[in-house]
């Protein structure tokens, strides 16, 4: 319990503890957009032609885009000339061929963040790429994966060594204009991580991706692509943080997932960008599309995200059951406190027969939190034998926040069998009282009680990550009561 | 132990302790009897600290302790322990979590080691045989999907395991059968000692025939209207609250 005034000022640092700037020199475009910023980014990454006129198609599209507002949430108008499209790091070479050639400053930053780069340190078993503000600053175990065939890199990286995969999978699950986003995405993306995991292996270690937005008035858009061929097995995971600023920042990145014949893929997020203070000011806005395809048969995509940050969350893991018996699967917990938004949910498009999907979402809200659960589960006539199962679970905290759910349901095979439950809870006052009364103080109460709520979402992360999730949800709802 | 001075306390905006007193010493075990709405429950709860109880007057102290001035959980870790008459399930959060939370929580209180999962299986080991209750019930989710019999089974285990000095037991023999409730009041009877006082609040006195009571209160219209030894209770039983109630209002 926080008695003295030093213990509260300890409690409120507490609160967001990825708030910090690093002092680095930038090479950072003046804002705003135009062909020629595309161009510039495309000349400065040593693009093939292919990809500038993939930018510049998508950017023409992109014009032609009203922007969309059918989301459950209240977003200031985004002045898009007065976001810089391209900040990175200043570095003597052309870019890092070694963890000891990377910017002291920059390991620094990672070490505070808790996701020391060097190899050493590094947690067993999890390979990382570092990005940092618009560039990839170091990727860790490369030498083990090449040993077994998989390629991890920064997506610039790869658009140097692998074009031909590029050019046969980028936008090939998510196209240049889908959606509002993903066409800005597609016509400035900077940077992002990209996997290809051949025929037959299974990845031996995890990967990872950490993402951070350090310069001001910058947005961060990163494309992620990972390709898991036949038989092929990879877990991902990404996460998230960015320092404390007064203005919003966007972030809209893309995500591509293609699952070839009997490959596995399993992407975890845990995203904890800065939400903005205890009055709502600041805060990165997470406009996000990611997409998975089961391309292949017996193909499964399984999305785990535990969404804590962010002024605004807007996102849709999806899957696309393409192959017959391909599975699909969600997990997600989204939890907004003071004036955080999430709009998020999933789409599970069942097109190949016999093909699964499982939902299930758990969204906690706080203070002046808005939570929505938005899902569609849309049966294909040729989905013979489809099955979805939906669970969605509210728990709300205080009577100033609120809960949504928004479920479509699509089916054009009458055999499709699809289920869906929903409950929304309060944490009741009998509860509280009851651990109360065994010791517990209210917070830790609270804490365990949450937790509880989320068990069947932090069980599906990856052992390393499923503690980190949960003390990052304990520190998100500090002050949620009492 | 345990001193009440002229409590009050008002629940739903009624009042329903209207001066009580009540003195326990320690190792002493009170049986609180008394008809439906007579304060039984509201005296436990405000004992405990429930939060939507308001006490509009008297005193209660504990061991020296104004035990109004204390948070529910700090009562708890001084050893005020309350098996609820209705558990509440908390869903998703293991049993045995939760009481290992709570054990951790009274001996950091006492500036006690906490114990790590393998010091604390071994300790409860002896007290979930004694509740016969086993592992698959550690397991389950506080209270969650658990019978009747099972929820004060739980109840009593905790009992067991967080060993207080202080324990009011809250219609705990409600909704047992008699072989559950003999289980229950064997675990009850093996934490008798001289450290450790109990308040049993009953309805019927059946539950008395197993837990052998020091005194028997009878509670009725939120103050204590009489007091004997364990044969009140048989009293009661022949005779019924009625020529209690009238008494009380006569007093």
């Amino acid at each position: 319990m926080a008695t003295g005034q030093q213990d509260v000022e300890e409690l409120v640092a507490r609160k967001y503890r990825h708030g910090f700037v690093t002092d680095i020199e930038s090479d950072t475009v003046p804002p705003g957009l135009d062909e020629s910023v595309i161009r510039l980014i495309s000349l400065k990454k040593k693009e093939p032609d292919f990809l500038l006129q993939w930018r510049l198609k998508a950017y023409e599209h992109w014009l032609t885009m009203p922007k969309p507002n059918w989301a459950h949430v209240n977003i200031a108008p985004i002045d898009y000339q007065a976001i810089s499209y391209y900040s990175a790091p200043k570095k003597k070479t052309d870019g890092p061929k070694s963890l000891d050639e990377v910017d002291p400053k920059l390991l620094e930053t990672y070490d505070k963040l808790g996701i020391p780069l060097h190899e050493r340190a590094r947690l067993a078993g999890v390979a990382v790429d570092a990005v940092f503000d618009s560039v990839s600053v170091a990727t860790t175990f490369k030498k083990k994966l090449n040993e077994a065939g998989v390629i991890f890199c920064p997506f610039s990286e790869a658009v140097q060594d692998h074009p031909e995969l590029l050019e046969q999978y980028l936008g090939s699950v998510v196209p240049t204009g889908d959606n509002f986003f993903a066409a800005l995405n597609s016509a400035v993306f900077t940077d992002g991580s990209f996997v290809y995991v051949p025929k037959g292996v299974r990845c031996p270690m995890e990967l990872s991706t950490y993402f951070r937005i350090n310069a001001a008035n910058t947005g961060q858009f990163e494309r992620t692509l990972i390709i898991a061929d036949e038989g092929s097995h990879v877990s991902y995971l990404e996460g998230c943080t960015a320092p404390m600023r007064d203005e919003n920042q966007l972030h809209a990145a893309v995500v591509e997932l293609v699952a070839l014949d009997d490959a596995e893929i399993k992407y975890s997020t845990v995203q904890n960008w800065y939400p903005g203070d205890e009055n709502g000011v600041g805060g990165i806005y997470n406009f996000v599309t990611k997409r998975g395809d089961c391309r292949g048969r017996n193909a499964k995509i399984s999305w785990t995200q535990v969404e804590t940050g962010s002024a605004i969350t807007w996102k849709y893991p999806s899957c696309i059951l393409r192959g017959d018996n391909s599975v699909g699967e969600f997990y997600s917990v989204a939890l907004t406190n003071h004036y955080q938004q999430a709009d998020t949910g999933t789409k599970m498009v069942h097109i190949g027969r016999n093909t699964k999907s499982t939902i299930v979402s758990k969204g906690i809200s706080a203070g002046r939190g808005q939570n929505a659960y938005r899902g569609l589960v849309k049966i294909m006539p040729s989905a013979e034998g489809a099955r979805n199962h939906t669970q969605c679970d509210s728990l709300l905290m205080g009577s100033d926040c609120g809960a949504h759910t928004f479920p479509y349901m699509e089916i054009a095979n009458p055999g499709a069998v699809v289920e869906h439950e929903a409950t929304t809870s309060k944490i009741s006052e009998d509860q509280l009282f009851y651990c109360r009364q065994r010791g517990i103080s209210e917070e830790d109460a609270v804490n365990m009680i949450v937790n509880g709520f989320c068990k069947e979402v932090f069980r599906e992360l990856p052992m390393e990550f499923a503690v980190e999730a949960q003390n990052l949800l304990s520190v998100s709802l500090e002050g949620a009561v009492g | 132990m345990l001193s009440i001075n002229k409590l009050c306390a008002r629940a739903g905006g009624r009042d329903i302790l209207k001066g009580l007193d009540l003195e326990v010493g320690s190792g002493e075990v009170h049986a609180i009897m008394g008809p439906n709405g007579s304060g039984k429950s509201t005296l436990a709860g405000v004992l405990a600290g429930r939060p939507d109880l308001e006490v509009t007057g008297g005193s209660v102290t504990y061991r020296g302790h104004d035990l109004l001035e204390m948070d529910p959980e700090e009562r708890a870790r001084e050893g005020v322990f309350l098996a609820f008459q209705y558990p509440v399930e908390i869903p998703g959060v293991n049993n045995v979590y939760l009481l290992k939370a709570a054990l951790n929580a009274i001996r950091k209180h006492r500036g006690e080691a906490e114990l790590d999962a393998f010091e604390f299986l071994a300790r409860i080991k002896d007290k979930t045989k004694l509740m016969q209750m086993d592992d698959s019930f550690l397991n389950r989710g506080v209270n969650e999907g658990f019978s009747g019999g099972e929820k004060k089974r739980n109840e009593v285990l905790q009992m067991a395991v967080l060993e207080p000095a202080l324990a009011v037991l809250d219609e705990t023999d409600s909704g047992l059968d008699i072989d559950a409730l003999k289980v229950v009041a064997d675990g009850v009877n093996s934490l008798r000692s001289p450290d450790r006082s109990m308040i049993v609040v009953t309805h019927y006195q059946r539950l008395l025939d197993y837990i052998v009571p020091d005194f028997v209160h009878v509670l009725s219209g939120g103050k204590i209207v009489r007091s004997g030894g364990k044969e009140l209770a048989l009293e009661l039983e022949a005779r019924g609250y009625d020529w209690l109630r009238d008494g009380a209002d006569a007093a």
